[in-house]
């Protein structure tokens, strides 16, 4: 018996059975303990109210949504709005985030300066904060409508947003509608808002400091010995950067860059501070006007739980594709 | 994910709260000595720390009358601030025993685990508008941008008067009271949708010049700001429902702060019975006799905490209007303590 405990093998598989148990054990007391608590305090539960009209307004929208629409349909715009900030933000955040990478690696002095300058201010600040200043300096600088700003003809940026003109078909023809100055607003034409503009600015500028870093880690990562063999080849820097280094760098960028992607579309919660109304947003409203907390955070985990994995499988999948036979 | 996590954090309370310890609110408040409330994040008038940190409002002095009832002093009373999405989860969870903040009684509210008790302010939607605009009303506002708090029942309202009245609103939605006062007076909008009373504490504290804003009506809707409990507790229930009561009571009998110990000995069986002088009420609800009259001595009856956080004497100056006795042409209507 004592040798038998003493067996590695036995006693490695006897533990992961007992913390299975109480994990298991765990949960389903959790999940027992609440149904009790709500019964007896009277909190009816399920997804029942999904069915219901919301009726409370979103500020900005991707997919038409009406305040009659139900309350599932409502989560649904709010996921459209989260899933559609997120990718002019991965979009942009890359870009901007390589660029700063070579800023930081190259021979410039100023653009070194200002790089580095850029990643440890953007890095080393909370997220909210420079949501709140992005939008205060949009707000607060820019004039009223009424005042409002044009620098090109057609073209109106106020602390309302900015108004560009739009195409539009009227009578089977093709035309331009301009902005136009109402009572209160410009009506007409196609219009950023200042709140979609602040979340953009904030998310980009934060997330490009730190796919910035991961970009520069994985060109450091290369040899020099590979850039010295690529210009002894006769390639210029710019060749040897695209067509030797990249390739090989990729490996080592793209794990990381999972969980940046990955944050970035968690990050688009805190949108709601400049009044972004992305799902969490939309499901803290319902919460609020049916009472089904339990019910509104499940569903939010959900969503960002199948978000997570599904931008994870991809990225794996990619991650693979380019993964080239290890030496 | 802040929002969430906090949110997650009071649904984990639930899961972990011990069914049992829910059986007696009024058992839990005596053995921990303070009466915890539910207040909103500073609205002057009804919930805000004062400049030596003790709170003061409407909504406060009706918790520190159950303070004062149920362990004998004002002071005994604790309060946790909270936003208008946590306030019903804090409630629902046990986090707080009362809920006066500012609150609108409504059926789907009220039919998810909480109980209203009797109103405590009567309020109407309103705009707060720049005087320059030259608007003289909501149907003026046609086309114009709204800034909104989210997780309040104004945004239901603010819909309903846009589509009715043709207005097409633009609404800017923020989850903070402060965000969205900030837009407004950034002008990110051109009117600022709230409770009447609420517009009144922002015009009041935090303009330069209050007479270049004015507040109109969005409907002729009134809606009644409500104290919740939780379900399951009918004696708290009771408790709090009589504690409000008996400002009411106060005011009609024309007791107050000043003459509560002279009316001691007065020969009226109802201000007898009211003070405990003849016992009976405080047996009934399961507290001692002098109750009622600790809440007078201590907070006031309802003119006198009326006017003085958001009356005559307050910087909001809000009248009296729906908020008079019944007698007076109001809609509080106290209710006989026999």
């Amino acid at each position: 018996m004592g040798s038998f405990l003493r067996n590695a093998k036995v006693r490695s598989i006897a533990f992961q059975v007992v913390v299975l148990l109480a994990t298991v054990g765990l949960v389903v007391w959790l999940a027992l303990n609440t149904a009790t608590n709500l019964a007896a305090r009277g909190i009816a539960g399920g997804f029942d109210f999904l069915s219901r009209s919301a009726r409370f307004p979103l500020s900005q929208n991707i997919i038409p949504y009406d305040t009659t629409d139900s309350f599932a349909w409502a989560l649904f715009v709010g996921l459209g709005n989260t899933i559609y900030a997120s990718a002019w933000i991965i979009v942009a955040a890359t870009l901007l985030g390589f660029a700063v990478a070579l800023g930081r690696r190259g021979r410039n002095p100023l653009a070194r300066t200002v790089s580095t300058t850029f990643v440890e201010m953007a890095r080393n600040t909370p997220l909210v904060v420079q949501l709140l200043f992005w939008y205060a300096l949009v707000t607060l600088s820019l004039p009223h409508p009424r005042n409002a700003l044009e620098p090109l003809p057609g073209v109106y940026l106020t602390n309302r947003g900015l108004y560009l003109p739009a195409p539009s078909v009227s009578d089977g023809a093709i035309g331009v509608e301009a902005p136009v100055m109402g009572r209160f607003n410009f009506e007409g034409g196609f219009d950023l808002s200042p709140e979609f503009v602040a979340m953009l600015a904030g998310l980009v500028l934060y997330s490009a400091a730190f796919v910035a870093e991961i970009i520069r880690a994985g060109i450091d990562s290369v040899g020099v010995g590979q850039w010295e063999a690529a210009r002894a080849g006769g390639l210029t820097e710019r060749q040897a950067l695209r067509l030797i280094v990249m390739p090989q760098a990729l490996r080592v960028i793209v794990p990381p860059m999972i969980s940046q992607y990955i944050n970035i579309v968690k990050n688009t919660t805190l949108a709601l501070v400049v009044g972004y109304p992305d799902l969490a947003s939309v499901v803290a409203t319902t919460i609020n006007q049916t009472g089904q907390a339990v019910e509104g955070v499940a569903i939010l985990m959900a969503v960002f739980l199948g978000l997570s994995l599904m931008a994870s499988l991809l990225l794996n999948w990619y991650n693979r594709r380019i993964m080239e036979p290890r030496r | 994910m802040v929002r969430a996590a906090a949110l997650t954090g009071l649904i984990a309370l639930l899961a972990i709260a011990d069914a049992a310890a829910a059986d007696s609110t009024l058992a839990t408040v005596r053995e921990r000595g303070r009466v915890v409330c539910g207040a909103s994040q500073g609205t002057v008038g009804f919930a805000i720390p004062d400049v030596n940190g003790v709170w003061q409002g409407l909504d406060v002095d009706t918790c520190r009358a159950i303070a004062a009832a149920v362990l004998g002093d004002r002071d005994k009373a604790q309060f946790v601030p909270l936003t208008g999405q946590q306030r019903l989860t804090a409630l629902q969870t046990g986090e707080i025993d009362v809920l006066p903040r500012t609150t609108t009684w409504t059926l789907l509210r009220d039919g998810n685990g909480i109980n209203f008790t009797i109103p405590n302010f009567y309020d109407y939607t309103a705009f707060l508008v720049r005087k320059a605009e030259d608007v003289r009303g909501g149907a003026d506002l046609k086309g114009a941008s709204v800034c909104i708090q989210t997780g309040s029942t104004t945004e239901i309202i603010l819909m309903d008067v846009s589509r009715t009245l043709g207005l097409e609103l633009r609404p800017v939605i923020f989850d903070s009271i402060q965000a969205t006062r900030q837009a407004f007076f950034a002008e990110r909008c051109d009117a600022l949708i709230s409770d009447a009373s609420a517009l009144a504490s922002v015009r009041a504290s935090q303009t330069k010049n209050p007479d270049a804003f004015a507040i109109y009506p969005a409907n002729d809707e009134i809606s009644a700001l409500t104290p919740a409990v939780r379900h399951g507790d009918d004696q708290w229930f009771d408790i709090v429902k009589w504690s409000f009561q008996a400002l009411l009571m106060g005011e009609q009998l024309g007791i107050t702060q000043e003459n509560v110990d002279d009316m001691l000995t007065s020969n009226d069986p109802n201000i007898q019975r009211f003070l405990g002088v003849e016992p009976g009420n405080g047996k009934a609800l399961g507290l001692d006799e002098a109750w009622a009259y600790r809440i007078i001595k201590q907070v006031g009856n309802y003119a006198e905490v009326y006017d003085r956080n958001v009356g005559k004497d307050s910087a909001l100056k809000i009248e009296r209007g729906p908020n008079h006795l019944q007698r007076n042409g109001g809609l509080m209507l106290p209710l006989p303590f026999n």
